[in-house]
């Protein structure tokens, strides 16, 4: 509870907090949606914001509000689950190559390093184009979470290393821990923040890598989210018609979404850092 | 000696080692999906209408394959591709039919470099000189206040900020050309008024570039510098009687300048895909523009031919300054 606290004297984690609250509970409204976001032509084309439509509807015959709260929910479910499933990978290759170190440790980094360097985008890219059939949330997900780890990997794997050279370390192998449950119980609660925190950056990540892939047209184009929203806006021309609710829309919403979650992981990981929590209330 | 032993050469191995693997990445990518590309682009010719008899059939059949190097056993398919990328051969494209891949790189790529050199190391001065201006002096209100755009800027996708730039400054107030790289119809020829125009449409993808890339590294010097400053050597500095723009541009930047110099070679790789997403946002003639229509048209052999071409630069850019970095830091000797 104090932790928190004193997470939300940062008026950032403040703002940020109530805004993903917003977009959390824009997601859980579409459990009350009047239409199927996948049918089109459902109510008159191309209105402007009333109050009956007061976002407007689209040129696909789509009310713009309803629309905008799955693609809401479908973004964020995209980047759970390639989050999630990246983490799994990151914690798993940062905790054994920062305990076994020597010969694993080189060769779980040069895995990383490569996808590091790599145009990962342009191979994404490829992988959507091949996959195209296929695409759906779950698989979309799984496919960013198999190039989402690198790096978080490496972040991990350093915290790891210097826990391992600690004195606690010493008295459970010497008590006859196993490696495992040293793992687990005593090098876990130092992980789980980190862990966190890069959580958020990734999803972050993964929710613009969505945008991008749908711009290209390589997911599947009748799920709506965040991406795919925009793109019908831009493909039926309506920067020219200037139908600026439907454009604007899916645009504010992932500049919300994005900042927010960017100064979440900002406030949190400032407060992880002690050193810059002492910067901040020497500050204040 | 021992530089070149237990530095140089191991370093030369992994930037061999890594574009072997990419460009092997690329090759089976699309040989383990079970979409064909030949029976997909008969298809495609199908659904346009056009018939062929069975006997030009299989020979068209044998073309395609022979033009997508999949004649063979797998083995003798991927000896046979990295025959032909030695010789810089990518095959033929499908979307501009028989002009060959290489060729279409060649003509889009000066557009994407000439772009995305001076944006990457424009957004990289600039952003360091100012945030390491604005680390030194962090509590003014202009250095905060830049702190708060900053923090607004970073978190958002090239696509996002380069679309909401283009709606705002090109559709809504009109300063900029909406897209293409240069005016319709123009010819190239190098004379002041095509220069001109080249650089008034390039204006919006480079301040879109210069402005996200400017904000990565401006928070991330800032962040350097305010370290740097709690060292005891910018304290004896102050003592010692050293003027404020001394001390920042001699002693705090130059130290803070280190860790950002592996920061450029990072950032290349992503800013090279960013740089692809606002060409396409902008309609700006490069490399970008080019994949864009690869994706769309199904032309296998320009995708592959543009990213091990990627591959090859983003990793060689990267050992380049991995190389260099002990003329910027004298510390370092790879000893």
């Amino acid at each position: 509870m104090r932790t928190l606290r004193d997470l939300f004297r940062d008026y950032r984690f403040a703002l940020s907090f109530c805004v993903l609250c917003m977009l959390l509970a824009l997601a859980f409204l579409t459990t009350f949606s009047p239409y199927d976001p996948t049918l089109w032509g459902v109510v008159p084309r191309d209105l402007k914001p009333s109050w009956t439509y007061f976002l407007g509807t689209s040129s696909k015959g789509q009310d713009v509000f309803w629309q905008a709260t799955f693609a809401v929910r479908n973004s964020l479910i995209v980047s759970v689950i390639a989050g999630t499933v990246s983490r799994v990978f990151a914690v798993l290759v940062g905790m054994i190559a920062g305990y076994k170190g020597g010969g694993t440790d080189r060769v779980l980094m040069f895995i990383s390093d490569t996808l590091l360097v790599m145009p990962l985008f342009l191979i994404i890219v490829l992988l959507a184009m091949l996959v195209r059939d296929k695409m759906n949330l779950v698989t979309l997900g799984l496919l960013l979470a198999f190039f989402g780890w690198a790096w978080d990997a490496r972040v991990i794997r350093s915290q790891i290393l210097s826990l391992r050279e600690r004195e606690f370390t010493q008295t459970a192998v010497l008590s006859g821990t196993g490696t495992l449950r040293l793992v687990l119980n005593e090098y876990m609660p130092f992980a789980t923040p980190l862990v966190f925190s890069t959580l958020i950056n990734n999803m972050s990540w993964e929710i613009g890598m969505e945008i991008t892939l749908a711009i290209l047209g390589l997911v599947n184009m009748d799920i709506p989210t965040l991406g795919t929203m925009l793109q019908w806006a831009i493909s039926y021309q309506a920067v020219l018609l200037g139908y600026w609710w439907w454009l604007s829309t899916p645009v504010i919403l992932s500049v919300l979404l994005f900042v927010a979650l960017y100064w979440l992981s900002v406030s949190i990981s400032e407060y992880l850092d002690p050193r810059t929590r002492i910067q901040r209330v020497g500050a204040e | 000696m021992a530089f070149i032993k237990r530095y140089l050469i191991p370093r030369i191995i992994q930037y061999f080692l890594v574009i072997f693997l990419g460009i092997t990445a690329v090759f089976f990518i699309p040989r383990f999906t079970p979409s064909d590309p030949v029976e997909r682009t008969i298809t495609q010719l199908r659904s346009q209408g056009s018939y062929l008899d069975p006997a030009s059939m299989d020979d068209f059949i044998a073309d395609l394959t022979e033009l997508y190097g999949l004649e063979g056993s797998m083995l003798q398919q991927y000896g046979a591709f990295w025959q032909r990328l030695f010789r810089g051969d990518f095959g033929v494209s499908f979307f501009q039919f028989p002009t060959p891949v290489i060729e279409l790189i060649g003509t889009s790529l000066p557009w994407t470099l000439g772009l995305l050199l001076t944006t990457t190391f424009f957004s990289w001065t600039l952003g360091n000189i100012i945030g390491g201006v604005a680390g030194y002096f962090s509590r003014k209100g202009w250095s905060r206040a830049l702190d708060t755009v900053a923090m607004i800027v970073r978190p958002l996708p090239y696509y996002i900020f380069a679309f909401a730039l283009l709606l705002l400054l090109a559709y809504v107030v009109r300063w900029f050309p909406v897209s293409g790289g240069t005016s319709i119809g123009r010819k190239v020829v190098l004379n002041w008024p095509f220069i001109k125009d080249v650089l008034w449409h390039s204006f919006l993808p480079a301040l879109s570039l210069t402005s996200l890339g400017g904000a990565v590294n401006f928070q991330t010097m800032k962040l350097i510098v305010q370290n740097v400053n709690a060292e005891d050597f910018v304290q004896y500095a102050k003592f010692g009687g050293v003027t404020e723009g001394r001390i920042v541009s001699r002693y705090v930047i130059r130290n803070a300048m280190l860790p950002q110099i592996t920061n450029l070679a990072l950032s290349l790789g992503q800013i090279f895909s960013g740089a692809l997403i606002t060409e396409i946002v902008f309609s700006y003639p490069g490399v970008g523009t080019l994949l864009y229509n690869a994706i769309v048209t199904g032309d296998y052999n320009l995708i592959m031919g543009i990213t091990a071409l990627s591959i090859v630069a983003i990793t060689t850019a990267i050992l380049v300054i991995d190389l260099l970095y002990p003329l910027f830091d004298p510390r370092v000797r790879y000893m």
